[in-house]
């Protein structure tokens, strides 16, 4: 069995937000207004954070894009009190949104706050209502969404695969944020499948994880800044 | 039907006093009902708004997603622990002042649970799949653990209440005052006979020791709520008896407070005395002390170990946007209630009233700090610390909630006497078994007080 994970390189990382936009296009994620923004209600699978240290002029800003940890012992699926958020056997964290009850849970026991809660209806400008991606089904208001690794894309790639009679290739499976990035920071595969880039890079030096004392094993590898 | 006042002339004292509010309803009564009728409808006209807007209406937004529901929620199952907890406790340790005051104050424990229990309801993102919590039950869950522990609470609570009312019931039965169907089916055919009244008697027994372990389990798994999420100040395990102790401190205020109103509008003088306040008073004092000493070990814990992201929530409530708050918690929980209830001249009703005025609002702001400063303040130091303000629909949500306790207490004053009619008699008779009773603890060589015994010295 596969485990999914990410090694982003924080030294190629540029900030562009590509990956933000991309996300939100191949995941329906519901665009806000400006009023729904400063009330702190958009939603971002994907958000690139900002780091900024060092004393100015000396200042030193790192762009961190933060998709969901995916989270090997994830605190948000043991709280859910109707199994609505579960991981799955392939290490992703599944949401099941017909089932939600909207007890944001899971979103208070998330470390890393990559859960978000649906203030509203799902909105969208007129015209961008009819690019929406068929794949993914639109979150109503009064449940919780967040990143899953483009999952939909795996289940499609997987039939098809099986139809073919071969095995999953490393570019078989790309999430919208790795495909898009456009200095190749961001890298998915297979963390045990040694063909696959994130095998070494996830093993380098470099690699780190979101405050890994925790304990929670997220599966999302950050290269530290060298430069 | 004839005029009330002649029904209730032919009765023994304590039944006049204690049947009268059955009976008898005031036109305050009635303006008092219908100002809080008025706010419950508010409150249900904003509870509808939210079921068609959605969470929108309300002030909360991503990471803050818990507010005034979930405070709401802990402060009402907290006051709910004044009744059952308190009687149960009393009850056990013979405590024979404890016998005008059970009946009050199990019925708030059984009244406030409800409205307790429906808070996490307004607070669904979806209240329509409220019922998933049963289809598909995860155990791990500590909401499942909470539903399951209230649902027992509220139901032994419910059984606790009614009860020891049995012999009141089969009383009003009996005097015929008010709708004889009722309380004949309520009374189930009791009579007093001594089988009865032995097997009434062992069964509230066994239930009082019972309802402790619950009502101590209700409390301690909504703290676990809190602490078993990573959160900095959630995750403490002191969270669970700290929240007990917190529930039992809120639940004494709110019932000083009933005792004392019900005094005053039914003219229990009699029933609720000096003394009864001047002995909730000291377990009033003892409360402040225990929540000062559980907040200190808290913050202590928090603070020695300097951990950054616990540092950013301990800082914003001590000196930062929650600093208002918080010190006014300290004053109202431990400094205002303490200064009060530790002079015997202050113990009295209008003391104790005064201080637990303090301590109920003082619980109340205790469970915001705990709620709202620990969301807005998310552990990855990488996202803005963010903000939370109720909107008029939270707030009338909660108006409507309260009021609606309020209104229910006063509607069930109506139907059932406050204070128990038997337990009371009952107490006057076993005054001879109360003097074999404490014979049991001396010494028989004591003499009697007034008597020196040969060869004592003089008394100073």
């Amino acid at each position: 069995m596969p485990r999914w994970g990410m090694v982003i390189d924080l030294d190629k990382c540029t900030g562009c937000r590509a990956c933000e936009t991309a996300c939100a296009m191949e995941n329906n994620v519901p665009t806000a207004s400006d009023d729904q923004l400063a009330e702190g209600r958009g939603i971002t699978w994907m958000k690139v954070l900002i780091q900024v240290s060092g004393e100015f002029p000396q200042t030193k800003i790192t762009h961190i894009p933060r998709p969901c940890m995916q989270c090997d012992n994830p605190p948000c699926t043991k709280v859910c009190p109707v199994k609505a958020t579960y991981m799955a056997e392939d290490g992703i964290v599944a949401q099941i949104y017909a089932r939600c009850i909207g007890c944001r849970y899971c979103a208070n026991a998330c470390p890393y706050s990559v859960k978000y809660f649906n203030y509203y209806e799902p909105h969208w400008p007129e015209g961008m209502r009819r690019q929406l991606n068929r794949d993914v089904s639109v979150r109503l208001k009064g449940v919780v969404e967040k990143c899953t690794f483009c999952h939909h894309r795996l289940q499609k790639t997987r039939e098809s695969a099986r139809a073919e009679n071969r095995n999953l290739a490393e570019a078989d499976y790309q999430p919208a944020c790795s495909e898009i990035c456009p200095s190749k920071a961001i890298v998915f595969g297979d963390l045990q499948n040694p063909s696959h880039r994130v095998y070494e890079l996830s093993r380098t030096p470099r690699a780190s994880r979101l405050m890994e004392d925790l304990g929670t094993e997220p599966k999302v590898f950050y290269l530290k800044k060298e430069t | 039907m004839s005029d009330p006042e002649t029904m209730l002339a032919g009765l023994p004292q304590d039944e006049q006093d204690l049947l009268r509010p059955l009976v008898v309803t005031t036109g305050k009564f009635w303006y008092a009902a219908m100002i809080l009728g008025l706010i419950c409808c508010f409150g249900l006209v904003a509870y509808l708004r939210q079921l068609r807007y959605g969470l929108g209406t309300t002030g909360l937004n991503n990471p803050e997603y818990w507010g005034i529901y979930i405070i709401d929620f802990v402060f009402f199952i907290g006051i709910s622990h004044a009744g059952t907890l308190i009687s149960a406790i009393l009850r056990i340790s013979n405590a024979e002042w404890r016998r005008s005051i059970t009946r009050s104050a199990e019925f708030i424990t059984v009244l406030v649970i409800s409205f307790g229990a429906v808070q996490p309801i307004i607070d669904l993102g979806r209240p329509d799949r409220a019922l998933n919590i049963i289809l598909h039950a995860q155990p791990l869950s500590p909401l499942l653990w909470d539903v399951t522990s209230i649902g027992l609470y509220f139901c032994s609570c419910t059984i606790y209440l009614y009860l020891p009312m049995i012999p009141d019931l089969a009383i009003i039965r009996d005097r015929k005052i008010k709708m004889p169907g009722f309380y004949r089916v309520l009374a189930l055919g009791y009579n007093g006979s001594p089988r009865q009244k032995h097997l009434l008697e062992k069964t509230i027994g066994v239930l009082a020791v019972a309802v402790i372990p619950v009502a101590i389990s209700v409390h301690t798994v909504i703290g676990w709520i809190f602490a078993l999420t990573l959160r900095p100040m959630w995750h403490s395990t002191i969270f669970g008896p700290y929240f007990v102790m917190g529930a039992i401190y809120s639940g004494i205020a709110a019932l000083l407070i009933a005792m004392a109103i019900l005094r005053k509008v039914y003219r229990l003088e009699n029933y609720f005395k000096d003394a009864h306040f001047n002995n909730m008073g000291i377990l009033l004092l003892l409360m402040s002390c225990l929540w000062a000493y559980f907040t200190f070990a808290e913050y202590l814990t928090a603070f020695y170990g300097q951990e950054a992201a616990e540092m950013r929530t301990f800082w914003d409530k001590l000196s930062g946007r929650f600093a208002w708050p918080f010190w006014i918690m300290v004053l109202f929980c431990s400094l205002i209630p303490f200064c009060l209830m530790c002079r015997k001249k202050t113990r009295n009703a209008w003391g104790t009233t005064l201080a637990s005025c303090f301590v109920v609002i003082g619980m109340w702001l205790e469970r915001f700090n705990i709620v709202v400063p620990t969301s807005v303040n998310p552990r990855l130091d990488l996202y803005q610390p963010a903000h939370y303000a109720p909107s008029w629909v939270e707030l009338g949500i909660m108006a409507g909630t309260f009021s609606g306790f309020i209104l229910l207490y006063m509607i069930a004053s109506k139907f059932f006497p406050m204070v128990s009619i038997w337990e009371l008699r009952e107490g006057k008779e076993s005054v001879v078994e109360l003097t074999h009773r404490v014979s049991d603890y001396l010494p028989e060589t004591l003499p009697p007080v007034g008597v020196q015994p040969a060869g004592a010295a003089a008394p100073l």
